[in-house]
């Protein structure tokens, strides 16, 4: 019989706790204080040791730190294997992570050890009496799919951006130093060479605004319009399927259902029609803006607010007043 | 060397979905289904990696009867045979994990080959079980793939950046969109399909852990309004991006 304790799983890169951390803290609190639990978190990164103690201003009881070298990139196999550790000094009900590209790699290696259920992805979860219930997108976000684990231990992965990160308050965590060696020398993966993203350049699942360009661009030579109005913004420049097939623009800028789900405060669909397998990946935009000069296009139907007129004519234009706004 | 893939079929990316009648799965009434996009960057990896090295691939599916027009695509691709288990009831991704671990267990693999997560249930969980299961290393989001003198190194690109991984074989690898460009199939590819082993097992007794309870739409977005035409519309786009959806 598991304790009723959650163990929150955190990621430390760039020297701190990744953004998605305090949103998984948040809800682990929630959900401990239903169990009337603990909340333990398992912490890893090089040079994780460092931020561990403070893990206690979110409530955090015991942070346990797989911290060494070999945790410099990301490998999911040694990451796994060291929260293994973890999972067994503290035998928690839930554990309970972010659905980021790590934590989808994660989570299932973490279940599957446990044979436990897994809910991917969530955007509400809850303890039920003895069960976790959740709610999460499917078919991109064209359905919602409410789900129920009966048998604890449960692990869960939250959607970023969803939940309300907690808030830091005073206090120590008591630091759990992992001794990594083993987990290190069972991993038979290593990693050989990391590139890591461009720094500058906005991630489109972690923007915050979003243009995407379609096929009204009419070719790729075109593109650098969608990209002055991101860069005029500070927004991520995301792509429709048609033009990712044609090979205008890269496969890692597709929104949609064969692409990145995305949910921005403000989303641009320039040239682009609205063909459903796009909209699954962006309806759940905040604000949505449309420009195509088609004035029957679907995307009208979704959009909060409607240009009908040429991309060429209206992307310089609202570069130009964006820039002048933003001084 | 001994290559597999694991398949299934997905409703049509282009599919409006619609709720049924037991209120927890999709109205099946004019859906039409496709393999699941990814996993048809799976099959061609899969083949491409015997069209360099040698050996044979076998597909894997658990799916029911009906998905035999979808394994048939795969054998035409270049797959040599296939093998569909029946799901077990009321299966989950655990479950679906589960039977084809077992499954592959026998095959013995060098190589397992997966999309990185099916465009319906979109939950990333089978592959990674798999290879939990099996203690077999694992790679997913992966771009480029090669294998040299039984090393596999696997380029995997997430929002981190890109990550090259190194492995012994036997490796599980997880594809993602980018990595290749799925082949035609003709007439021929489709003849000779017909021709190669489908082996059909039964259900295994693998029970669920996850149940779902219930599948709704979201509430419908209410857009609509147009602004206006042209270069004109742009300073009250503005004036309504900042004043009344606060977004700017």
């Amino acid at each position: 019989m598991p304790s009723n304790d959650v163990l929150a799983i955190l990621e430390f890169r760039g020297g701190q706790v990744t953004k998605a951390g305090p949103e998984v803290l948040g809800q682990a609190r929630r959900l401990a204080d239903t169990l009337g639990g603990a909340v333990h978190a398992f912490l890893y990164g090089e040079g994780a040791n460092g931020a561990a103690a403070a893990l206690g201003g979110y409530g955090v009881t015991k942070a346990y730190v797989a911290d060494s070298p070999a945790f410099a990139a990301y490998n999911g196999g040694l990451v796994a294997r060291a929260a293994k550790d973890a999972v067994a000094a503290c035998d928690p009900r839930l554990v309970l992570l972010a659905a980021t590209s790590p934590g989808k790699d994660l989570g299932p290696r973490i279940a599957a050890s446990l044979d436990a259920g897994l809910a991917v992805d969530c955007t509400a979860i809850d303890i039920d009496g003895d069960a976790l219930t959740a709610v999460r997108p499917v078919y991109a976000g064209k359905a919602n799919q409410s789900i129920r684990i009966a048998a604890a231990p449960f692990v869960a992965s939250i959607r970023p951006n969803v939940f309300p990160p907690a808030e830091a308050g005073a206090g120590d965590a008591e630091v759990v130093a992992l001794d990594t060696a083993a987990a290190e020398g069972e991993t038979r993966i290593k990693v050989a060479e990391v590139a890591p993203r461009e720094t500058g350049k906005v991630e489109l699942t972690e923007a915050d605004v979003i243009v995407s360009g379609g096929r009204g661009l009419k070719g790729p030579e075109h593109f650098h319009l969608v990209e002055e109005l991101a860069e005029a913004l500070g927004a991520a420049v995301g792509a429709s399927r048609a033009v990712v097939d044609a090979g205008w623009r890269p496969h890692s800028e597709q929104v949609g259902q064969t692409g990145k789900t995305v949910s921005p405060n403000l989303y641009f669909a320039c040239g682009i029609s609205g063909a459903i397998q796009h909209v699954a990946g962006m309806s759940s935009s905040k604000c949505i803006v449309a420009i195509n000069k088609d004035p029957e296009a679907s995307i009208f139907k979704l959009a909060d607010y409607g240009v009908v007129g040429d991309v060429f004519e209206v992307l310089p234009a609202l570069t130009e007043q964006i820039r002048a706004l933003k001084g | 060397m001994k290559i597999a893939v694991c398949v299934r079929r997905t409703p049509s990316t282009e599919t409006k979905i619609g709720i049924g009648g037991d209120g927890r799965s999709i109205d099946p009434s004019g859906v039409s289904y496709i393999l699941n996009p990814y996993d048809e960057f799976a099959i061609e990896e899969a083949v491409r990696t015997k069209e360099a090295h040698g050996g044979e691939v076998v597909a894997i599916t658990v799916d029911g009867a009906d998905a035999s027009k979808d394994i048939k695509k795969a054998l035409a691709m270049g797959v040599d045979t296939a093998i569909r288990i029946d799901p077990p009831a009321d299966a989950d991704s655990a479950a679906i994990a589960g039977a084809l671990a077992e499954a592959l267990r026998d095959v013995g693999p060098d190589i397992v080959f997966c999309g990185k997560m099916a465009v319906d249930e979109q939950d990333f969980q089978v592959p990674l079980r798999v290879a939990t299961m099996l203690e077999m290393p694992a790679v997913t989001f992966v771009t480029k793939f090669e294998v040299n003198d039984g090393t596999a190194r696997a380029t995997a690109e997430t929002e981190l950046g890109q990550t090259v991984y190194e492995s012994p074989l036997p490796v599980l690898v997880a594809v993602e969109k980018g990595i290749n460009e799925p082949r035609k199939t003709g007439i021929k590819d489709i003849m000779a399909a017909k021709k190669k082993p489908l082996d059909e097992r039964a259900a295994p007794a693998i029970a669920a852990k996850v149940a779902v309870t219930k599948l709704e739409l979201p509430p419908e977005k209410q857009g609509g309004k147009i602004v206006g035409e042209g270069v004109d519309a742009v300073p009250e786009l503005l004036r309504l991006l900042r004043e009344e959806a606060k977004a700017l």
